[in-house]
């Protein structure tokens, strides 16, 4: 069977599937429709979670970054997954033992206030928005490049399965899909994994062949990529480029960024008591681990494949992925030294982000790059990094039901994830807008059709961002970690941890980090990303660790206003007194 | 009910002083020296930073499930 057919084969089984337990799962009460009526397994719900958290980008992007990034790229390792252990620690079981159905619905009952519930939204909506925008894309890239058929209709199709479980089924269908989708992502992820560290170091286990010899020398993987970055001239692979302390900081903010995101802390709201609440995120981090620690050894295997199987090689030569990465656009060539091979060196090959091309091809048969051409440096390669983990099982020589394989878990990835950001929007408007806010007399029918309605707007202006992508689609994930670590997060802990924080204070905090760290990352990434550099930074902080600036402003704003304001009526201290107990 | 909760605190706080050790201690603020010691193909600082400091994130969340579990225990029948 031809790779394209298998490929259609995998993707069409897994939909099926999907939308089979959407029918199964179909949504009967509100219960229903905003935490799958409390009654999801720890372990099911920890395979939701993870397939939740685990985006188009964590799958396809994150092995590239670390490809290219080095040891750099352990700040997303660490901040992606250290963050659950805030969640499990610091608010999943207060959370769950709160017993309501939102995010902002704690913060408006714990604040006593219908305003603090209306910041919360919209922090909710800003964050679970840009988040959306990135897996739409994901979507269409995979579309195009597996299924070629147009990324229009690619978005479309995506859609339209969303529409079907989300819809319908509300979180019930969502979490069942998800666990369906976490198997085929993680099984996907793992495979090729797999086949490519045997074929690199001979062992089998992606986290130990990280650290082992390469395949017929003494030499250990590692030690191999030092020694040819180094000769190319690049950082030492194991080495940083970063100031520890800027580190220090997009860690942390990924980390409190993690544990503040709505979409995430909703599915420990669905398991059946305090306890499954804690175990579950327990469960979720296994199941993510199990592919964050493949992804630095497949980023490993990735850049060593490359330097032996591109570096220096006639283009006439080149391998059969790179010519069809090149056709569509996410890999270029130009030959700067004239000697018809193919250099890969620091800096970028071209000016601009992306390489736009013209009609025609070069005296090689490459496609003719149209950007300037960057004079400071030998580098004639652009390598789109969000093409590592697909083009994998091509560069590896793997079989074509890999191939196929890793198109079905790319598009898992990233419908779970759109999926779990459309449930959380549409809930914080037909609940917290609607029924706590300006329709209180609703019913419960009429709520769950506002559900519904809102989900099916939120999947329109979803694919509208997948059929338009926003530029700024990479850029946008430092602000959602950003916003959600100086906004959701302080306001969740200190409502949990502190009993005189009052409204007065959550609502400021809410609203001062969060212009704070919109304003930095909107100043440095759109009006001046010129001076987007450590000598222009605030303390040397770059734009995706600032969210820890912000929540630390949160945080003063809010023990400030504790002088200033009355202390929270005693209801308040009411609730307190029943999260905190066991 | 008080007893309970700095119970609860203390086992937070003693947990994620760990937390904070494997990652930005170990991970980042001391990966550099930790790099002198190897363990098979890892410098030991780099293996903290990408892939150690999960393991035990990991493994802290189950130790913090059995201390919760087993407190809870402890103060079942005092409450109601």
């Amino acid at each position: 069977m031809s790779v394209q057919l298998l490929t259609y084969l995998f993707v069409g089984l897994t939909f099926a599937l999907y939308i089979g337990i959407a029918f199964w799962s179909k949504a009967k009460d509100t219960g229903d429709f905003y935490v799958a009526g409390k009654g999801v397994h720890p372990v099911a719900n920890g395979m939701a979670t993870a397939a939740d958290w685990m985006s188009a980008a964590s799958f396809i992007s994150i092995a590239g970054i670390i490809a290219f990034s080095g040891r750099d790229g352990a700040v997303y390792l660490m901040g992606w997954t250290g963050g659950y252990v805030l969640l499990a620690l610091l608010l999943a079981p207060y959370l769950r033992k709160f017993g309501k159905y939102t995010v902002p619905e704690f913060i408006g009952t714990r604040y006593y206030s219908d305003l603090a519930r209306i910041v919360a939204v919209l922090c909710l909506i800003f964050i679970s928005f840009t988040y959306i925008a990135g897996q739409m894309r994901g979507v269409g890239i995979v579309f195009s490049r597996f299924l070629e058929v147009d990324i229009n209709l690619g978005v479309i199709i995506g859609m339209v399965i969303v529409f079907f479980y989300a819809v319908m089924g509300g979180m019930k269908g969502i979490t069942y899909t998800q666990v369906a989708q976490y198997c085929v992502l993680i099984f996907a992820y793992l495979v090729p994994a797999i086949f490519i560290s045997i074929l690199v170091t001979g062992n089998p286990v992606p986290q130990l062949g990280f650290g082992d010899t390469v395949n017929g020398s003494s030499e250990f993987l590692l030690d191999k990529l030092d020694r040819i970055t180094e000769e190319l001239g690049f950082n030492p692979y194991t080495e940083n480029t970063k100031s520890t302390f800027d580190i220090i900081c997009i860690t942390a903010a990924l980390m409190f960024g993690t544990a503040g995101l709505p979409h995430v802390i909703v599915r420990f709201f669905t398991v059946p008591k305090v306890k499954d609440a804690r175990k579950s995120v327990g469960y979720a981090l296994i199941f993510i681990a199990l592919l964050f620690t493949t992804a630095p050894a497949v980023g490993a295997f990735a850049r060593a494949n490359i330097a032996d199987s591109i570096q220096d090689t006639k283009y006439i030569d080149a391998p059969e992925w790179f010519k069809n990465w090149e056709d569509i656009g996410l890999v270029a060539w130009k030959d700067k030294n004239n000697d018809g091979a193919m250099q890969l060196y620091p800096g970028n090959a071209f000016e601009g982000i992306q390489p736009s091309f013209e009609s025609g091809n070069g005296i090689y048969g490459e496609r003719i790059v149209a950007n300037e051409l960057n004079k400071n440096s030998q580098n004639e390669l652009y390598i789109d990094r969000d093409i590592m983990v697909l083009a994998n099982p091509e560069i590896a020589n793997l079989p074509a039901w890999v191939f196929a394989l890793v198109a079905a878990g790319a598009l898992a990835a990233a419908l779970s994830t759109a999926a779990g950001l459309l449930l959380v929007i549409s809930s914080s408007i037909s609940h917290d807008l609607m029924k706590k806010t300006f329709r209180p007399n609703i019913t419960e029918k009429q709520e769950l059709l506002y559900a519904r309605i809102s989900a099916s707007v939120a999947i329109l202006i979803a694919g509208y961002f997948g059929i338009n992508p926003p530029g700024f689609v990479a850029q946008v994930v430092a602000l959602a970690f950003g916003l959600a670590a100086s906004t959701i997060f302080p306001a969740l802990l200190l409502g949990i941890f502190f009993r005189n924080i009052n409204k007065e204070g959550a609502i400021l905090g809410m609203i001062l980090g969060l212009i704070t760290t919109l304003s930095y990352i909107i100043y440095f990434k759109f009006m001046f990303p010129n001076f987007n550099n450590a000598d222009y930074w605030f303390l040397g902080i770059s734009p995706e660790g600032f969210g820890v600036v912000g929540m630390i402003i949160n945080f003063v704003t809010a023990f400030m206003c504790t002088l200033f304001f009355p202390k929270p009526p005693n209801k308040v201290k009411l609730i307190l007194d029943t999260i905190r107990r066991p | 009910m008080k007893s309970y909760w700095k119970e609860n605190l203390k086992i937070i706080f003693v947990l994620l002083s760990i937390w904070f050790l494997v990652s930005f201690g170990f991970g980042i603020i001391f990966s550099g020296w930790l790099d002198q010691f190897k363990i098979g193909g890892f410098k030991l600082g780099f293996w903290f930073a990408q892939q150690g400091s999960i393991f035990f994130f990991v493994i802290l969340i189950f130790i913090y499930v059995h201390l919760m579990n087993k407190l809870d225990e402890k103060y079942k029948d005092e409450d109601k």
